[in-house]
């Protein structure tokens, strides 16, 4: 296989990966709504279970009314207004995107970032220190030293 | 070593701490109902014996909606006596009561009715939705409603007399 | 006479590991040996005491003694036998014993082994070692005395909590996982030792470095234990969810992963010293706040211990801890400095930083999402709930990231790696990461991070077989050993290298394991009538009849269903719903069928009570077994990395060939 065949695939199949990781996700059926909203909202009587992976009773009778609000053309927005209005934010299991929680949604990232710059700046003077003694420790040979060098060196590329 | 770099750790350290004290003040299976305040939601029902009801019938009058199950032990059980004590005292002065029977099965239910003799109006919620419209998250919780349709409180657990009486007397 | 002897030889033992700790320190400081050595009899004498207590308590618990208050609350005469033994940690205060027991036999091991190594260090270490012990016996001899009586005792005792009679894995999830969190006790140990002696060289580490691998693998098993436990006992579906419990054991594990990494950048480079030091400080603490959480009552979970009066002992303890721990360290932090310096972005010291920075970065996000709830009600006074959506969207993007490094790392040069070397190193596994994605997608993968999470774990697997290839093959062309051979050879030599690539293949398989049976799985939940089926993937589930019997402990409602693949049989299942005395709700006992391609979980939900019909949540979630034997090579690789070697390497056979060739002088 000529090496600019090869060259094709491979861009072929990079391309094609990266199609597909950018590519739109499937269509979602009615029941994968149902279970997508549920999978938000905090089931009121488990410990830290979604209304989607809980079994209880509870859990259930709100599954089916998110699929009747849906049945009825309601939007996921609509639907978690409601249910908000009725149990308050602690019914979402994730903290809705605006003021204070932005702390949440924010912090870890920021953190990194910063963690990065940090990382980036040491390395750097880390970096620079070493050249600098790297630099420092050479220094001009004995012109004695430096003559029997060339000397030898002549005799060996013989 | 540099003074801020000797002050990242405490500094970083105790508002975490303070953060952990301050929980211990806090109960986390509480759950404040953004519902106090608010028109009560409306619901209709029917109930055991055979008849129905709806909020909007009941419009005008203080009405108290106990959410119960034949299962909820002790609580349920230590109030129903105190419910349908406040039912005798105060029905002639217009006040409701009725109890919302959730994720239970009619003979139990029954069963605890007749146990308590309770002559109340108790009736099922058998898709759960007036659970749901009321942001119920376990039994028993009771909601006082006043005159004007709006939600006065919301107890959670068990009720005493004292509390039931203070309340509707609240709302009277 | 039992509750008697349990609290004087818990009260003795406090009194021990007090005098103990006083009396290291005192022989240290005065260079009395005799002292010393009186401190090291007092390990040995508190783990011989709580020994006995541990065994009082479980005669107390087999004999169905119940004039003791937690035999009364955690066992009954109808419980079977091992659920009784294990009752031992099945609650607040016998957990807390088993604690103690773990963390006294522990110390008594590292006392024995590594005393001769450190003579100037091992009383230090030992003081640490009994006060951390003194604090946990305070707590078991006065707030959360296992050994209360109670009068006038029970006919019969409550019995443990259902959830955890249900399955044997509670045998061994516990042990495994406290062995993981008090195991990271020996490494704070030596290095306050190391910080208050000075005696910050090469040795000291090797030390911590060993017993920090023995921690972590503990630590590693606990967790994936943790995760079967929830899977197939709480019954859910699923095997993480993110409750703050799991959480506060995730933490130490990430923060003891950074540090296992940036200590071989000390080791070669004599770097970071202040740093691995924050790590290990960091680490201990967090397995003290992982158990204060279950038993404080700040968070609502799954695993809370009854709330109780200890938590504000446990935050100041906690407390105690960081400032005198981070103080001692930046008294001393003039005589860490590094002798070495980084040299170049693109080297193993950028990878292995950035992989600390992750770790963190993940930690925190964990962290800061299990206290946000407290937080937002401290700020705002609002609760809110920080549950699985949140922690998926921040974490999922880090650990992608570290799963990209963690197959570069092991390979990518000291100091300095050149573009070149990348080249040569690298290419091979990113064309088979990108091959790898294109079949993923091919096979129904959708989505870029699961595309990604399979792109990258091929990447990382990739990376690591052809490093055991390389080396086999180099040194078969050296010795002219056999594959095996070479390969066992090549493991023994390197062992923490090695060990550490079985562990990184570990984490592949676990990361596989999850993405696959997150984004395949199937669900149904359906009502059958007798002799009716449901249809998933591709099993056909068949209703046959619902049975009911009682047995000692409780009442048993089971449902048998019929599964078949392709119209063969291929399983009977019995889901259950379990009905105890002590419980108003029932519990629920699920089925699952694993295999290495997926699992078949079978939820009974209801039934009616004539057994006419049944409701039944049917899952199918494939890997999974890989997320288990993921953890398995883990461990295994731990083990592998941890193992010691018997003797200097010994002549080999390549010296053997060059030393000695006849005829030449």
């Amino acid at each position: 296989m000529g090496p600019s065949l090869r060259r094709a695939l491979l861009t072929a199949l990079i391309m094609g990966v990266l199609g597909a990781w950018l590519g739109a996700a499937p269509a979602v059926s009615p029941e994968d709504q149902v279970h997508l909203l549920a999978a938000e909202l905090r089931c009121p009587v488990c410990q830290n279970l979604s209304v989607g992976d809980s079994p209880s009773e509870m859990a259930n009778q709100m599954r089916e009314l998110i699929r009747e609000k849906l049945q009825q053309g309601e939007s996921p927005d609509q639907i978690r207004a409601y249910f908000v209005s009725r149990y308050g934010e602690w019914i979402l299991l994730a903290p809705k995107r605006q003021g204070f929680n932005w702390v949440a949604w924010l912090l870890p990232f920021g953190a990194i970032l910063v963690g990065v710059g940090v990382i980036g700046w040491v390395v750097r003077r880390g970096a620079a220190r070493s050249r600098a003694s790297r630099t420092e420790a050479l220094q001009p040979l004995d012109p004695q030293y430096a003559r029997r060098l060339e000397a030898e060196l002549k005799e060996w590329g013989r | 070593m540099a003074t801020w770099k000797k002050l990242i750790v405490p500094i970083a350290i105790i508002p975490v701490l303070l953060l952990l004290a301050y929980g211990f003040k806090t109960n986390p299976r509480e759950v404040p109902s953004p519902l106090i305040g608010q028109p009560a939601p409306p619901f209709a029902m029917h109930f055991f014996d055979g008849g129905t009801t709806s909020l909007g019938e009941l419009h005008g009058k203080p009405v108290v909606v106990n959410f119960w199950a034949s299962w909820c032990f002790p609580a349920c059980f230590e109030e129903a006596p105190a419910l349908e004590a406040a039912w005798q005292a105060y029905r002639e002065r217009g006040v409701m009561v009725i109890g919302v029977d959730i994720q239970d099965r009619e003979a139990d239910a029954k069963a605890f009715i007749e146990r308590f003799k309770l002559s109340f109006p108790n009736g099922p919620d058998l898709q759960g939705k007036i659970t749901i419209d009321y942001g119920v998250y376990g039994v028993p919780e009771t909601f006082f409603i006043g005159k004007d349709g709006k939600i006065h409180y919301k107890h959670v657990g068990a009720l005493d007399r004292k509390v039931l009486r203070a309340k509707i007397e609240e709302m009277l | 006479m039992i509750s008697t002897l349990g609290r004087f030889s818990l009260a003795l033992a406090l009194g021990i590991a007090l005098y103990g700790a006083l009396v290291s320190i005192l022989g240290a400081q005065r260079r009395r040996p005799a002292l010393v050595e009186s401190g090291r009899g007092a390990v040995f004498a508190v783990f011989g005491l709580v020994t006995f207590a541990v065994l009082l308590m479980e005669a107390a618990l087999v004999g169905r003694d119940f004039s003791i208050q937690y035999v009364a609350r955690n066992g009954s005469l109808g419980t079977p036998l091992l659920y009784t033994v294990i009752a031992l940690w099945g609650a607040l205060e016998g957990s807390i014993l088993l604690w103690i027991w773990i963390l006294a036999l522990m110390s008594l091991l590292a006392v024995q082994i590594e005393g001769k190594r450190h003579r100037e260090m091992i009383p230090y270490a030992t003081a640490v070692l009994l006060c951390i012990s003194a604090f946990f016996l305070f707590l078991a001899a006065f707030p959360a005395n296992p050994f209360k009586s109670i009068f006038p005792p029970p006919i019969d005792g409550r019995g443990p909590n259902p959830l955890l009679q249900n399955h044997p894995l509670m045998a061994i999830h516990p042990p495994c996982l406290y062995a993981g969190y008090v195991g990271w006790s020996i490494p704070y140990a030596f290095a306050m030792a190391a910080l208050i002696t000075g005696r910050l060289g090469d040795e000291w580490i090797r030390t911590v470095r060993r017993w920090s691998i023995m921690a972590w693998g503990f630590l590693t098993m606990g967790i994936i234990l943790g995760g079967w436990w929830s899977y197939a006992v709480l019954g859910w579906g699923g095997y993480w969810a993110w409750d703050p419990v799991e959480n506060a054991s995730l933490l130490p594990w990430l923060t003891g992963t950074a540090f296992l990494h940036t200590v071989m950048i000390q080791e070669r480079r004599k770097m970071l010293k202040v740093w691995n030091l924050a790590l290990i400080i960091t680490t201990f603490s967090l397995t003290i706040f992982g158990t204060f959480l279950t038993r404080s009552g700040i968070l609502s979970s799954v695993h809370a211990f009854s709330e109780s009066t200890i938590g504000p002992m446990f935050l100041a303890f906690i407390a105690l801890i960081l400032f005198s721990s981070f103080w001692l360290l930046v008294k001393r932090s003039d005589g860490l400095k590094a002798e070495g310096d980084l040299d170049s972005l693109i080297s193993r010291e950028s990878a292995f930083l950035m992989n600390n920075l992750l770790l963190l970065g993940f930690a925190f996000a964990v962290f800061l999402g299990t206290l946000f709830p407290l937080l937002s009600e401290a700020v705002r006074g609002v609760k809110v709930s920080v549950g699985e959506p949140f922690f998926n969207k921040v974490n999922v993007p880090i650990g992608l990231v570290l799963i990209f490094l963690m197959g570069i790392g092991p390979l990518i040069a000291w100091r300095r790696a050149s573009l070149e070397s990348l080249r040569r190193t690298f290419t091979v596994p990113l064309l088979l990461a990108f091959l790898g994605s294109g079949v993923a997608s091919f096979v129904g993968v959708r989505g870029l991070y699961p595309l990604l999470a399979f792109a990258l774990a091929v990447f990382a697997a990739v990376t690591v077989l052809q490093e055991f290839a390389r080396g086999t093959l180099t040194r078969r062309r050296i010795t002219g050993e056999g594959y095996l051979t070479a390969l066992s050879n090549l493991t023994r030599r390197s062992r923490r290298r090695y060990g550490g690539l079985i562990v990184h293949l570990g984490v592949v398989l676990v990361v596989i394991g999850i993405t696959a049976s997150t984004i395949f799985k199937l669900e149904k939940e359906v009502t059958l009538e007798r002799g009716e089926s449901v249809h998933l993937g591709r099993y056909q589930v068949r209703f046959d009849e619902l049975t009911a019997r009682q047995e000692p402990q409780r009442f048993v409602v089971e449902g048998t269903f019929s599964v078949f693949n392709a119209a063969r049989k291929v399983a009977e299942m019995r889901p259950s719903k379990r009905f105890y005395s002590s419980e108003q709700q029932p519990i629920g006992s699920v089925h699952v069928r694993s295999t290495p391609r997926e699992d078949l979980y079978l939820i009974l939900s209801s039934f009616t009570r004539d057994g006419a019909s049944a409701t039944l949540k049917v899952l199918i979630r494939p890997l999974v077994m890989w997320i288990w034997l993921g953890g398995a090579v883990m461990a295994l690789g731990a083990l592998v990395a941890i193992w010691p070697d018997r003797r200097v390497l010994a002549a080999e056979p390549l010296k053997e060939r060059v030393a000695w060739q006849p005829g030449r002088s």
